[in-house]
């Protein structure tokens, strides 16, 4: 069928690319789809653990609307509501739509979905699809969107990256500019409207749990182009990743919830074999400074502690490590309770857990910010819109578990009959032959010359590895003004250095040096934003926190930052966010601590380990450790440190 | 500690060594002549191939000290779930991100590891094949579910866990190709291979794909199709994700025997 005359790009082939995709070609209507990697092999499959939807099958009273007060709430009142509202309602239809798609889902005895729980929840609201949800989503997604490949409603330019968007004269979007990653072949594609689909940045922080896609590049230059940015210093790190050489992996929080003990060597420089290292000589940090939970203190806290820790110098051997020890319980017992987590450690750092203290670190793992859309997902770039985790919209100041998964398509499905919407009206004047297209072209292949002509003695992989280490050690966790003022006065170092690299090869085929100095380029001008962004803020609020201004502050905060380019620095302001539905209050999860319910899913995740949460594990609020310990309990003789910890495995571990 | 027999403790290296060798198959350009060339990085306890290749490529810089260009390969989430990042490593097809350097090391000796890219893809350049035609074999198989529409129509058909999990098995395929590459039937793209069967087989297994059998099997019964397997069963050995391949096989192959027998009868 011939579309009638439409035609949408999509830049990006994740969860929130490949659903607007479908949209828009169920609709009729012509995509150009365009990825850098084969849309099968994005960053979505990395998630593992479910996606959220109050389907209610469990007959708890389960519905969108607590739902959406989870969310809200967990975000720390940061999200506007509308959409959170809307997502949350439609969450059910998008669960039952994966269910039709043929997503292997876990089923109950009766034969339906069945659905776990998640942290930041007292609800069963997550279905999941064995330990890889978001692979099997993904995929479900890749086989509708190929379907319509073969009927020719789908073009797909895999192994294209998205250098610049094509604006006229009114800064309308008109298209983008992709380069071939293969032939180096610049292209200009014409579209009635372009939606950005493209993941996180988590690659700024040079190692995190992302995919080594995730560069923020083409959001980047849409910021560079005119698009507000929302929200950049919103950063969620995840407490216990597995440091490699190349990227952080994570490691479920279930291991401290069966008795994992968190340590450094007393003396920093002691870099005996842990066993060797006698009980008196060892550090149990977190032990030692809160007392009633122990290792077990919630998410954020246990982030911050480690980190700080390491900050000091006492990790491992001096690096960003810290013991997670479970060597002291029986190895059969671990096997039986932790199996599938412990093979994945070592299947990638080669250490048997049971034998071997495991070596963690925090990992930086999700962007709450991102380009600012409204409730349509219209960025304020006439035809440009945005999905998934490259929009703001959702998550406010941090993002419960699960629930990226149903942003991705909620932003996906709300995204594609926008963008239809408006380019049935948009008046497209001359704009495919008067040249803007070429012009851009050229300007993009301008500055490709400039980069492979460069010869300075710069090495962009090494400014690209002190980004990543300056921006992990200041803008992540604990944030303070003045070091936040460093960073950005690296960055702009950084970015001055950056015109002196030499791209290092001279074969231009298939060369993985230009795509990446462009990236790089791009991540240095986000850069600023998150860091700006986190200087402004003078609160703590969600995963931003500064010790110096440990609260909450909703007369001054309760505000979206937004930032607009420009060529000496981000711009911010502010704007009023939209709590109309759910009154801000304050964030304690200590309350509903007794009440943790147990359930023991034996199917929910490859170890079979029983998926249990406690209320407020990660999302205590921040800055007040000394009443949250005083509010503590110890763990009473014979409770599980399974119960009181499994909860917070599942949270955000996608 | 009873049960702690149960486990070997993994092998390590006693005397690691100063450096390691890496030696990789260079090819600058499709088509073009491959050669070698041979790196040297010093060792360190947690490497693994990728974070091997990241730093020769940020310095490259032959054994010999000859200035080069840096070896290209392709490389996404390195944690075994996009299979982008597959090459063969010392003779074995596997993915690069979960090959440390510590268990090579133990299991094959000496201190060089050899790098190739897969040899039944065409060669872009250095490490990096294309696998675009195993993206071509799904659409021949027609690996989806026949949906009538993304608007709400309620929940799918209801399934036991079993079945869930006998199709979560097949679902896990990340199109890595190990499969093709180790399969001595599969050359120049003659058959369409294990992959495809699996995913036709994973949609078969489905109470609404069951519905278009019919047209899966028919892309299963072409010149490339099911009747090339050999039935050498390298596939299952090489498969990064353990997926039933050799069962995807004979199931199918039973599927088009009850469907040649008894098809006309629905005619």
């Amino acid at each position: 069928m011939a579309s009638n005359g439409l035609k949408i790009a999509i830049v990006g082939g994740g969860l929130a690319g490949l659903a607007a995709a479908l949209k828009v070609a169920e609709a009729g209507h012509e995509v150009d789809l365009i990825s850098v990697v084969p849309v099968k092999r994005s960053h979505s499959v990395c998630a593992q653990g479910g996606i959220n939807g109050a389907v209610n099958t469990k007959g708890e009273g389960d519905s969108p609307w607590k739902h959406f007060d989870d969310t809200v709430y967990g975000g720390d009142f940061l999200a506007n509501q509308p959409p959170v509202q809307k997502m949350c309602e439609m969450a059910p239809q998008i669960i039952y739509l994966f269910d039709r798609m043929g997503v292997p889902f876990s089923r109950t005895r009766e034969g339906l979905l069945d659905f776990r729980r998640f942290g930041g929840t007292l609800h069963h609201r997550t279905a999941f699809a064995g330990a890889s949800t978001g692979q099997q989503l993904l995929y479900a997604l890749d086989e509708q969107v190929r379907r319509f490949e073969t009927e020719g409603k789908v073009n797909k330019y895999e192994g294209w990256e998205m250098l610049s968007l094509v604006l006229d004269d009114h800064q309308v979007c008109r298209g983008l500019v992709a380069m071939n990653l293969q032939t180096l072949e610049l292209k200009a594609f014409y579209a009635d409207a372009v939606i950005m689909a493209t993941g996180g940045p988590g690659m700024i922080f040079g190692k995190s749990t992302n995919s080594m896609t995730c560069t923020g590049s083409a959001v980047s230059a849409a910021y560079q182009q005119g698009a507000k940015y929302a929200n950049g210093e919103f950063i969620q790190v995840h407490p216990t990743s597995i440091p490699g050489e190349d990227k952080l992996r994570l490691m479920s929080e279930s291991a401290r919830g069966e008795g994992g003990r968190v340590w450094v060597p007393r003396n920093p420089g002691d870099n005996r074999n842990p066993k060797d290292i006698p009980e008196t000589e060892r550090r149990y940090f977190l032990e030692e400074k809160y007392p009633a939970y122990g290792n077990l203190v919630p998410r954020d806290i246990a982030t911050r502690e480690i980190f700080q820790v390491c900050l000091e110098g006492s990790g491992v051997g001096g690096e960003n490590q810290v013991y997670l020890d479970l060597t002291h319980i029986d190895a059969g017992t671990l096997t039986r309770k932790l199996g599938a987590i412990l093979e994945i450690y070592e299947m990638f750092v080669g250490d048997d857990p049971r034998h071997v203290p495991m070596r963690i670190f925090p990992g930086v793992h999700y962007s709450m910010g991102g380009l600012w859309v409204d409730f349509e997902q219209r960025t304020n770039i006439p035809g440009l819109f945005a999905a998934g985790e490259c929009d703001y919209s959702i998550h406010g100041a941090n993002r419960l578990g699960a629930n990226s998964l149903v942003s991705c398509v909620y932003g996906g499905f709300v995204a594609a009959p926008s963008a239809i919407e408006y380019a049935k009206n948009v008046e497209r004047k001359n704009t495919e032959t008067n040249g803007i297209h070429a012009a851009e072209l050229r300007r993009q292949q301008e500055i490709n010359s400039q980069i492979i002509k460069n010869e300075g003695s710069e090495n962009q992989y090494k400014i690209h590895d002190e980004m990543g280490k300056w921006m992990t050690d200041n803008v992540t966790v604990v944030r303070y003004n003045d070091r936040l003022k460093a960073t950005d006065e690296k960055l702009v170092e950084l970015q001055d250095r950056f015109k002196r690299i030499s791209i290092n090869d001279s074969n231009l085929w298939a060369t993985q040096a230009l795509p990446h100095a462009r990236q790089l380029w791009n991540m240095l001008q986000l850069a600023r934003v998150i860091t700006l962004g986190a200087l402004n803020r003078d609160e703590s609020r969600g995963a931003h926190y500064k010790p110096d201004f440990p609260d909450r502050n909703d007369e001054d905060f309760l505000k979206t930052t937004i930032a607009e380019w420009s060529a000496e620095a981000p711009v911010l302001s502010y704007e009023a966010v939209e709590v109309g539905l759910i009154e801000p209050r304050k964030r304690d999860y200590t309350k509903g601590k007794a009440k943790a319910a147990v359930t023991n899913d034996s199917t929910a995740e490859k170890g079979g380990a029983a998926q249990i949460q406690q209320p407020g594990s990660e999302l205590k609020p921040q800055g007040r450790e000394e009443t949250w310990v005083k509010e503590g309990r110890k763990i009473q003789e014979g409770e599980s440190f399974k119960e009181l910890n499994d909860k917070e495995r599942e949270r955000g571990e996608q | 500690m009873s049960n702690s027999n149960e486990f070997k403790e993994k092998k390590r290296l006693t005397n690691p060594p100063q450096t390691v060798d890496i030696k990789i198959q260079r090819r600058d350009k499709l088509g073009e002549n491959a050669y070698w060339e041979t790196f040297t990085i010093p060792y360190r306890r947690n490497l693994n191939v990728i974070s091997v290749l990241m730093d020769i490529r940020k310095t490259p810089v032959t054994k010999e000290g000859k200035q080069t260009t840096p070896p290209v390969w392709d490389m996404s989430c390195l944690e075994q779930v996009c299979g982008i990042c597959t090459m063969v490593i010392n003779g074995r097809v596997r993915q690069s991100c979960s090959a440390l350097i510590d268990d090579l090391l133990v299991s094959d000796g000496g201190n060089t590891i050899t790098l190739e890219p897969m040899s039944k893809f065409p060669n872009v350049r250095d490490l990096k094949v294309d696998r675009t035609r195993m993206f071509e074999h799904l659409k021949q198989v027609n690996a989806w579910i026949e949906l009538d529409g993304t608007h709400d129509l309620g929940p799918g058909p209801t399934m036991s866990q079993e079945t869930a999990q006998e199709r979560y098995a097949y679902s896990r395929c990340m199109t890595c190709g190990c499969c093709l590459e180790a399969c001595p039937q599969y050359h120049d793209d003659n058959y369409i291979g294990p992959q495809a069967i699996a995913q036709a087989r994973y949609q078969n297994m489905h109470p609404t794909g069951k519905i278009t059998i019919d047209e899966r099997l028919e892309g299963l019964t072409q010149e490339d199709g099911i009747t090339n397997c050999g039935n050498a069963q390298n596939c299952i050995q090489v498969c990064p994700m353990g997926i039933p391949l050799t069962r995807a096989i004979y199931e199918t192959n039973r599927d088009i025997t009850v469907n040649a027998l008894f098809g006309w009868l629905r005619k």
